[in-house]
């Protein structure tokens, strides 16, 4: 704990100021370049004002939520527990019809309650089988309120997601089966108290992602204190008209007429098509509209787009329309796709010609016998995906914005792959289930065993045998009841890999560097171990992979791991202890592997000076000495002096790389790795 | 701390069944909400989206397809990105498969034509004349499934009421003759996994539990999905699969599009929707039907096993199994396609199925297997 307070901001903290969106002060007065677009982004009124409608917005995807919570998948709210969510979570529960199910699930739930299974307590008392149904069948209609939500298991994330996708719940378990009806929505609560967000195969499931993490009383205001939501709530109409939405006015006006004329002549057509229910003409728009919408955004998943199409239908239904307007679109684009950007689209649609779009007009090579569309006015359409795209981007939280601008577009992907490594990898000694088995070969696990025996109880009772122990109390245990744990057989090693890009260890050595830590990846892989990449340069040090075991994704980071800048040298160790404490409290075994060559020259506030960030940078590595973090450190410098000094002092192995061949370098982790 | 009466009071654990009925009785007990009003249609009775409505994915299609008409082929694993459609594409094969003959009241679903001997239901009860048209069974093997279930499992109510001894099939059971899907592979217990695959390649399930002693056929095709990014798996499991394929987000905007528009045009009319589709699914179902009868006739010139073996050289696979998966996946593309002869034309479109988890592995060659095939392939066949 105590040296997680001192390091450096890794990348979770950036990435919480990122979505919380208003944590100034965050990475930006952190020395690092001023966001170039910051003078023209907030709205004229001010943070509060973007909390506020954040707070809107937030009030509006309860409704909807509440309206249909399973069309709808469910709400990531992201926000600490406090007055704030409390409040929300009233809403959104007043919202709910009566004698809706509202179920709250324990982020460890076992699978005979979230499934259905056996119950143990009244299967003993009765001495037959007695099942309970599991709480995904009873959610039934209703929803799942999901505290701690990013603690999910990648087994229960699993679960969870193919029920979502079914809208049904399958049980295979104790004896019996069957298949429920489960059409439920689920509310995630992440509180950010983690690096960690929740798993990505759910959130992409879900339609909203909600931020409170900013939001104040203050801006709630005494008006809301009982938000009534309904269906029926008006339409936010944020920021009222000095915002982005604002801007939006006079285009949605321009395109009203041509957008109702459009309508018209397909439900004119619709005579046809509607003949077999099949999509009109104005919703096969839409779904290019918000296709285009979402790719603009940088958003890979094909579910945004899909689940922005039924949060527009369902706001068009909640109004009582059967078509859609070009309104529902924009709403549905705001609160469905804008929180899920990963990138900015081009900031003036008009200048870069979209030839996208056209594209996409077209009918498929493999035309579908479901839509019949005529040819369609194409300045139109692409009006509207303008309209659409800057809805969405409105939406966008300020910071976020800058925070892309500054780093350029990001990856896809992020942070997925984290519960990955969570579900394969039970830790040290830790049960990961039971099975039959002999208990002089394993730990006996008794609540299996009696589990396995209760419903045998009346009828070995009842065979001859057992008439001695017949009027006994007790429980009749058989040999093939007994279920023994199983449990992980060695200690799950994390290599951490703590990589000096910074320009001192000029490319080329970077490159070899890259070199040397792909065999040693190789060599986890072989081992099964987990690896993490901690990179430092420039100003600061920043968790480029949390640890893992999909050797694909190290090698993706890796390759794109850009170089150049200062020696943060201390920050690095920090981040990289940090992580490796982490590690270490969850049952793992962590190994630092350093590359550096030594020699430091900024300090741990990111400014320059080769005396402070030297004495810093021991201090660092005393402090791995401390927490007895076993390091090995490859020195990638031509001049032994530094490194060999830093590792010294943390009692780090010291291997320099002009030595370090192939075989040598495994050997010295494999030797410190144990 | 977070405190939240409402939800508490209302999860409240429903009174327990002690002294009810003795039947297992899971369903009666679930709660049964299904007269609120204006409630969609039941989940369990949404029919599946329908296969040639898939946009793209070609080489899954194509992977599912050949494993309808020659199961011999072991087995299919799709691995991919969340969201497209790898369970869609599963679930959708079995409204396509055309119905099959079974053994009227046998657990298995026997073969008609098959040896009573074999299926311990047919070796007792006299096989009746006339056999039923079933179809063929796409067995789902949900997460948090136990062994018991799996594997089948004394008959607990009839020893209870009656104090006999009796066998109640599994899934493996059910899965005869038809499709084991399992979604999230890399998510299943190991003993789970390891037994899956003991039963898949011997097409028997020998069940020894609880006093119990029986073996039945289990002859099914094993198909799994997941995806790499939620951890990988274990190399044995890997080539234990016939054919494995790749699928990938498509990036085109068209593509997109068209994806989200059917999904779109599905959940809101599913019925209609299937049944816009009910031609091509006929189409199609006749082209497997049409297949399977052609397969014993479609030749395999040594020229193609040259061709074939030339290229498992090239790549360097271990063993014969990758040849053979090879010759037999060509064949029954050929099939398909409704040529008569196998040529370097069908093994070309087949070979990164059949052969990119088979290559020895290097972990770090992101270029990836299937580079590295395709790589093999211009060079055997240039």
């Amino acid at each position: 704990m105590g040296g997680g307070r001192a390091t450096p901001r890794p990348l979770g903290e950036e990435d919480r100021a990122r979505r919380g969106g208003m944590d100034s002060a965050g990475p930006l007065s952190q020395g690092a370049t001023p966001p170039p677009s910051a003078s023209r982004l907030p709205p004229p009124g001010g943070e509060g004002d973007v909390q506020r409608s954040v707070w809107t917005d937030a009030l509006r995807a309860a409704a909807l939520f509440a309206a249909d919570p399973h069309s709808s998948g469910g709400i990531v709210l992201r926000a600490g527990s406090g007055p704030v969510r409390e409040r929300w979570l009233d809403g959104l529960r007043a919202a709910l019809p009566e004698g809706t199910p509202l179920r709250r699930m324990p982020a460890a739930i076992a699978d005979d309650r979230l499934l259905g299974g056996l119950d143990l307590a009244a299967t003993l008392r009765a001495g037959r089988p007695v099942t309970q149904s599991g709480l995904l069948a009873e959610a039934d209609g209703g929803m799942i309120v999901v505290p701690m939500a990013e603690r999910l298991s990648a087994g229960t994330v699993a679960r969870l997601c193919a029920a979502l996708d079914t809208g049904a719940v399958s049980v295979e378990r104790d004896g019996m089966h069957g298949r429920h009806p489960a059409r439920f929505g689920l509310v995630l609560l992440d509180e950010g108290a983690e690096d960690e967000p929740v798993a990505e195969a759910l959130s992409d499931r879900l339609a909203f992602r909600v931020d409170l993490s900013a939001v104040g009383l203050r801006e709630i205001g005494n008006a809301t204190l009982r938000p009534r939501l309904s269906s029926q709530l008006p339409r936010p109409q944020v920021p009222a008209s000095e915002g982005l939405e604002g801007r939006l006015q006079p285009a949605a006006r321009r395109l009203r007429p041509s957008f109702e004329a459009a309508e018209a002549a397909s439900q004119d057509q619709g005579l046809i098509g509607s003949q077999r229910g099949s999509a009109n003409k104005p919703d096969g728009d839409a779904i290019s509209t918000l296709c285009a919408t979402a790719a603009d955004l940088g958003i890979v998943s094909l579910r945004a787009p899909l689940l922005a199409a039924r949060i527009a239908r369902l706001v068009a239904r909640l109004d009582g329309r059967a078509g859609l307007t070009e309104a529902d679109l924009v709403e549905a684009a705001r609160l469905v796709l804008a929180p899920r950007a990963t990138r900015l689209p081009a900031s003036d649609p008009s200048e870069a010609p979209e030839p996208r779009f056209e594209e996409g007009a077209g009918p498929a090579p493999n035309d579908s016998p479901m839509d019949g569309e005529a040819p369609e006015s194409e300045a139109q359409s692409k009006n509207l995906d303008e309209i659409v795209l800057e809805a969405a981007r409105a939406a966008i939280p300020p910071n976020l914005l800058a925070q892309l601008l500054a780093g350029g577009p990001r990856l896809r992907g992020g942070k997925a792959g984290r519960m990955g490594a969570a579900a394969s990898a039970p830790r040290t000694g830790r049960p990961i289930g039971s099975r039959a088995g002999d208990p002089r070969r394993g730990r006996l696990d008794l609540i299996a065993t009696l589990r396995a025996a209760a419903p045998w109880q009346r009828l070995r009772r009842r065979q001859v045998p057992y008439a001695v122990i017949s009027g006994s109390p007790g429980i009749v245990v058989l040999p093939d009841d007994i279920r023994i744990k199983t449990l992980r057989q060695r200690t799950e090693t994390t290599t951490i890999f703590c990589v000096d890009a910074s320009g001192s260890a000029a490319l080329e050595r970077l490159a070899e560097t890259k070199g040397a830590i792909e065999l040693l990846l190789a060599e986890s892989y072989v081992r099964r171990d987990r690896v993490a990449l901690v990179a430092f340069r420039g100003a600061g040090a920043e968790v480029m992979l949390p640890p893992t075991r999909s050797l694909a994704r190290a090698k993706r980071v890796l390759a794109g791991l850009p170089g150049g800048g200062g020696t943060p040298l201390a920050a690095g160790i920090d981040a990289a202890a940090t992580l490796a404490l982490g590690i270490r409290r969850g049952g793992g075994s962590p190994v630092i592997v350093l590359l550096t060559d030594g020699r430091a020259n900024v300090s741990r506030s990111g400014e320059g000076g080769r005396v402070r960030a030297g004495e810093e940078a021991l201090a660092a590595g005393r402090m791995l000495r401390a927490f007895g973090l076993p390091a090995l450190l490859i020195d990638t410098g031509a001049r032994p002096e530094g490194a060999r000094r830093l590792a010294d002092v943390a009692e780090a192995r010291y291997v320099p790389l002009p030595h370090a061949d192939a075989g040598a370098m495994s050997a010295a982790v494999r030797a410190a790795t144990g | 701390m977070f405190e939240d009466p409402h939800v508490i009071a209302s999860e409240a654990k429903q009174s327990r069944d002690v002294s009810g009925s003795p039947e297992r009785s899971w369903m009666a007990s679930a709660p049964l909400r299904n007269d609120r009003a204006k409630r969609p249609q039941s989940p369990l009775t949404v029919p599946a989206f329908p296969f040639t409505a898939i946009v793209g994915q070609d080489e899954m299609r194509q992977a599912l397809l050949i494993a309808a008409v020659d199961p011999s082929v072991g087995g299919v694993l799709v691995f991919g990105d969340r969201g497209t459609g790898k369970s869609t594409a599963i679930r959708a094969l079995a409204a396509l498969l055309p119905k099959m003959r079974a053994v009227p009241g046998c657990p298995y679903a026997c073969d008609p034509d098959s040896s009573p001997q074999a299926c311990p239901h047919c070796a007792v009860n006299q096989r009746p004349k006339k056999s039923v048209e079933t179809p063929v069974p796409v067995v789902d093997l949900p997460l948090g499934a136990t062994e018991d279930r799996v594997v089948g499992a004394l008959d607990l109510e009839r020893a209870l009421s009656l104090g006999e001894k009796a066998f109640e099939p599994g899934l493996l059971a059910r899965a005869n003759r038809g499709f084991l899907y399992i979604d999230e592979v890399n998510l299943l217990e190991d003993h789970l996994v390891d037994l899956l695959l003991d039963v898949a390649a011997s097409g028997i399930n020998t069940v020894e539990r609880e006093g119990l002693s029986l073996r039945h056929p289990a002859k099914f095709v094993l198909v799994g999905s997941g995806n790499p990014e939620e951890g990988e798996l274990r190399p044995q499991l890997l080539d234990r699969f016939g054919l494995a394929c790749e699928v990938t987000t498509p990036t085109e905007i068209k593509t997109r599009i068209e994806v989200v528009r059917r999904r779109d045009a599905f959940e809101r009319d599913p019925h209609g929707f299937c049944e816009a589709y009910a031609k091509a699914e006929k189409a199609t179902q006749k082209r497997i039907t049409k297949a399977r009868e052609r397969l014993g006739e479609v030749a395999v010139p040594d020229a193609a096993l040259e061709s074939a073996a030339r290229l498992c050289l090239a790549l360097g696979t271990d063993g014969l199994r990758g040849e053979l998966t090879l010759m037999r996946t060509a064949r029954a593309l050929a099939a398909l396609d409704g040529d008569m002869t196998v040529t370097d034309h069908h093994i070309k479109r087949v070979a990164p199925s059949a052969l990119r988890h088979r290559l020895r592995r290097n972990p770090l060659d992101e270029s990836g297997s299937t580079a590295r095939v395709e790589r093999a392939v211009e060079e055997v066949f240039s």
